[in-house]
């Protein structure tokens, strides 16, 4: 654009405000022209100054008519014009004093944009104060540039690419690896090597955070059946049918909670719901059931398994043979992005940290409450607690009924996560008593290092050998580690020669 | 139990087949295949009740697995029977259907042979039989034993069914084996071929019976109700007790295999689903509903809980699990001995 229309402009600008007459004529009268090409140069060169008032031009020339010295004139805009328009109204927010539009323009322009748009990018990421922005911007610019025929311009957008750590940024680069001019592929390969030095830090840490997630979830599994089979020595092939009331609870009390003001807070009451609602069934079972099964864990095993079943077939009937959707309140969709590559939802973060508290409270409970007092005396030593004055029978049920609502903690959790049908507790029956025994039997500490080891593993194998060899993987080492170890992870010293 | 093995010997090869074979289907005494398929395939389960039955209600180990061996005897079997459809798959290729499908060019490993009869015959004992050995000898020797033994045992069934979904594991993923046309030569789906399989199944179940009741009866079996009765008592008389269980463990497997071989012809399909955890659970509770320790009553319970299953799936298919879950809890409760403890109270 020439450099004298610029204090014409300006001064128009000031007397005739709401007219668009502000833009220097001659742009607008080649917007108008019948060529396209013509049409496309117009726009590059409204945008290039970035003057704000070049959006509204720009915005009545999609609609089709625009404004030249009060006359209307009549434009037709083809698909190629119009994605030209879409971009330059992208490149002139760069220059909006909002960081949140600036920063939905950086994104959409994010696929590349039209070699013209180039000069107004590159003043726009110059101007840039927030950094995750003018990554973003340099990463457009560097992938316009790459697409140039000049060998100086492609080196420098080379050399660019290597400063970021995007992800795409990478691909890009790979794609100059393999080109055939010597100086580029040198230069690409020593960007490259600089950007995945930056990525691989990110994968790491997005590794980790699976690992620690998995192993949250795992740990919520596992903790109810470490006081029902760890401490009790039930072996309650129902623990994961409690951890899918546990689910459905919350799938009630969200319905509850429906179209209320207060729908986000929903949590608050479906937490201790789904821990007394869990709880009460694993009571009514401890009394019904398994309180005279107590000595004979074979026969446990079976009568818990027919209890699981009727219990599935119970939640069938109830709630139907589909999933029921469970939504997550607002505060637990999103998540924070660390590094340009790794993303971490709030659903995640806040199922560690509800693991973390469960794990807390448990402790407490188990070691300074007079409850558990007597849950721990009961298992060292029965007939001497009784002897004692503790009411075993009802600490017995206490107990499970203690493991169950946890079990119950687990299920609410785990429907923030995924899919809430009557099948959810069969997939982490097998995987909780696994975190248990791994973990050795009658340790909480145990337990937590087990659900953590069993996750990391879980994780790395499955980033270097698919899901499902990872999972057998994982049960076949935990088979022949039982075989050497039968106590555990973490045993109790004792002389017996039968466990 | 003579007079029981003589009728169940009478009922087997001479009334099935008459009413199935001679009696037109226009008359009312007509068998049709239907029954036959189910009859022989309760008895395939009979004779994984009385395996189970040895290691569980004798040696008083629970494997909580024995739905592997019973699949991998079937998926023996059902290699040489896909190896049987030749050209008359869909793809009308020599390779089975789903490898084609996979754009596979030869077979893999694992099917080197399998055209054979003998050798898939021979692979029906060894593969469960071999896996069985391994497995028991070093958790035997680790002496895993109770719970973290039926836990383990579980896990590798829960493995293997992860494995044979896989669709490069090479056993047809998902689908698994069906659509068979052909075993020896004879068409699967003909009336006589359906009797022979059956009146083959009645012999293998006569002779697992008349088998274990020796093997319960010898010193052998002494030594194993004293391991379950006992173990550390019969550790310190000298008994090696590892080489007992093991034994007991691979024939129980084998056994298992076999059946799962018998059966495959029989309902036409193999898939990994049979090798689901609570498939192994549900065999364990047709030993508890018969009466553990009984051969008799192991065989009774498959036979009263899969004819349960099959009259509940059709007629009230939603009470099946309802019913199914209150055998397992009420027999565990009141009837510690089974149904046949019942009758015969000593």
């Amino acid at each position: 654009m020439r450099s004298g229309s610029k204090g014409a402009a300006a001064l128009a600008a000031l007397f005739l405000s709401f007219s668009v007459h502000a833009i220097d004529k001659a742009a607008l009268e080649r917007l108008a022209a019948d060529d396209n090409d013509e049409k496309i140069a117009a726009i590059a060169a409204l945008v290039a100054e970035g003057d704000p008032k070049a959006a509204d031009v720009l915005k009545q020339a999609a609609e089709g008519e625009i404004e030249i010295d009060g006359k209307k004139v009549e434009i037709v805009v083809n698909n190629r014009v119009r994605g030209r328009i879409a971009e330059a109204l992208s490149v002139l927010k760069l220059l909006s004093s909002e960081r949140s539009e600036r920063s939905a323009a950086a994104k959409a322009l994010a696929g590349g944009a039209d070699p013209s748009m180039l000069p107004l990018i590159l003043k726009a990421r110059e101007k840039e104060t927030d950094a995750e922005i003018k990554a973003l911007l340099a990463m457009t610019a560097a992938s316009m540039q790459m697409k140039s025929e000049d060998k100086a311009t492609r080196l420098a957008a080379i050399r660019m690419l290597g400063e970021s750590a995007h992800p795409s940024a990478k691909s890009l680069l790979l794609e100059a690896a393999a080109d055939p001019d010597a100086e580029i592929k040198a230069e690409a390969q020593r960007s490259l090597s600089a950007v995945q030095s930056r990525l691989v830090w990110g994968e790491w840490l997005g590794l980790a955070f699976a690992g620690v997630s998995l192993g949250s979830i795992l740990l919520l599994a596992a903790l109810g059946l470490a006081i029902t089979y760890g401490l009790m020595g039930v072996i309650n092939m129902a623990h994961g049918e409690l951890i899918m009331i546990g689910a459905y609870t919350t799938y009630v009390v969200q319905n509850f909670f429906k179209g209320t003001g207060i729908f986000d807070y929903y949590l608050v009451a479906a937490v201790p719901a789904s821990f007394l609602v869990a709880a009460l069934v694993g009571m009514a079972l401890e009394r019904s059931v398994i309180r005279w099964l107590y000595g004979r864990p074979l026969e446990t095993l079976l009568a818990t398994w027919g209890i699981s079943l009727v219990l599935i077939q119970a939640v069938r009937t109830i709630f139907g043979a589909q999933n029921v959707q469970v939504e997550n309140p607002a505060f637990m969709s999103g998540g924070i992005q660390v590094l340009s590559n790794v993303v971490l939802p709030w659903s995640r973060i806040w199922i560690i940290a509800f693991a973390a508290a469960v794990l807390v409270a448990m402790w407490l409970l188990l070691s300074k409450s007079r409850l558990g007092l007597y849950i721990r005396g009961v298992t060292q030593n029965r007939s001497m607690a009784a002897c004692v004055g503790v009411p075993t029978a009802r600490v017995d049920t206490w107990a499970f009924g203690l493991g169950s609502g946890i079990a119950g903690l687990a299920g609410c959790a785990l429907s923030q996560l995924g899919n809430v049908g009557p099948d959810l507790g069969q997939g982490y029956i097998v995987d909780s008593f696994l975190v248990v025994v791994f973990g050795g039997v009658g340790q909480l500490a145990g337990t937590v290092y087990a659900a953590l080891v069993l996750a990391f593993a879980n994780k790395l194998l499955e980033s270097w050998s698919g899901a499902v060899l990872a999972k057998i993987a994982v049960l076949v080492f935990i088979i022949f580690f039982i075989q050497r170890r039968p106590q555990g992870l973490f045993a109790l010293k004792g002389r017996a020669v039968e466990a | 139990m003579k007079i029981g093995i003589a009728v169940g010997a009478l009922i087997a090869f001479v009334v099935f087949p008459l009413l199935n074979l001679v009696v037109p289907p226009s008359s009312a005494f007509h068998l049709s295949a239907f029954w036959v398929t189910l009859a022989g395939k309760i008895m395939c389960y009979a004779i994984v009740a009385v395996a189970l039955d040895l290691v569980w209600g004798y040696t008083g180990i629970l494997s909580l697995g024995h739905g592997l061996f019973f699949a991998l005897g079937g998926y023996c079997m059902g290699m040489y029977l896909m190896r049987q459809i030749g050209r008359e798959g869909q793809y009308q290729a020599d390779l089975p259907d789903f490898m084609v499908f996979l754009d596979w060019k030869e077979l893999p490993w694992q099917w080197w042979g399998s055209e054979h009869f003998l050798w898939a015959a021979l692979l029906v004992v060894l593969v469960p039989g071999l896996l069985a050995f391994v497995f028991g000898y070093f958790a035997f020797r680790s002496r895993v034993k109770g719970v973290y033994f039926s836990i383990i045992t579980q896990a590798l069934t829960f493995a293997a069914m992860l494995l044979f979904f896989r669709n490069a594991t090479g056993f047809g993923g998902n689908n698994g084996f069906t659509d068979f046309k052909r075993i020896l030569g004879f068409s699967v789906t003909a009336p006589e071929t359906r009797m022979v399989l059956f009146c083959v199944t009645s012999l293998t179940l006569l002779g697992t019976l008349l088998l274990a009741r020796w093997l319960v009866a010898s010193k052998f079996g002494r030594v194993l109700a004293a391991i379950r009765d006992a173990e550390p008592r019969a550790m310190f008389c000298g008994y090696n007790t590892v080489h007992y269980k093991v034994a007991i463990f691979t024939l129980s497997a084998v056994l298992c295999g076999v059946a799962g071989a018998l059966y495959v012809p029989q309902v036409g399909i193999i898939n990994p689903s049979e090798m689901s955890p609570a498939n192994s659970i549900e065999m364990a509770i047709w030993v508890a509903v018969g009466g553990r320790g009984t051969l008799l009553g192991a065989m009774l319970g498959a036979g009263l809980v899969n004819g349960a299953k099959s009259f509940f799936t059709v007629a009230f298919p939603e009470y099946w699990l309802f019913f199914l879950g209150a055998i397992f809890i009420a027999v565990t409760l009141f009837l510690p001995r089974g149904v046949l403890g019942l009758v015969s109270r000593k």
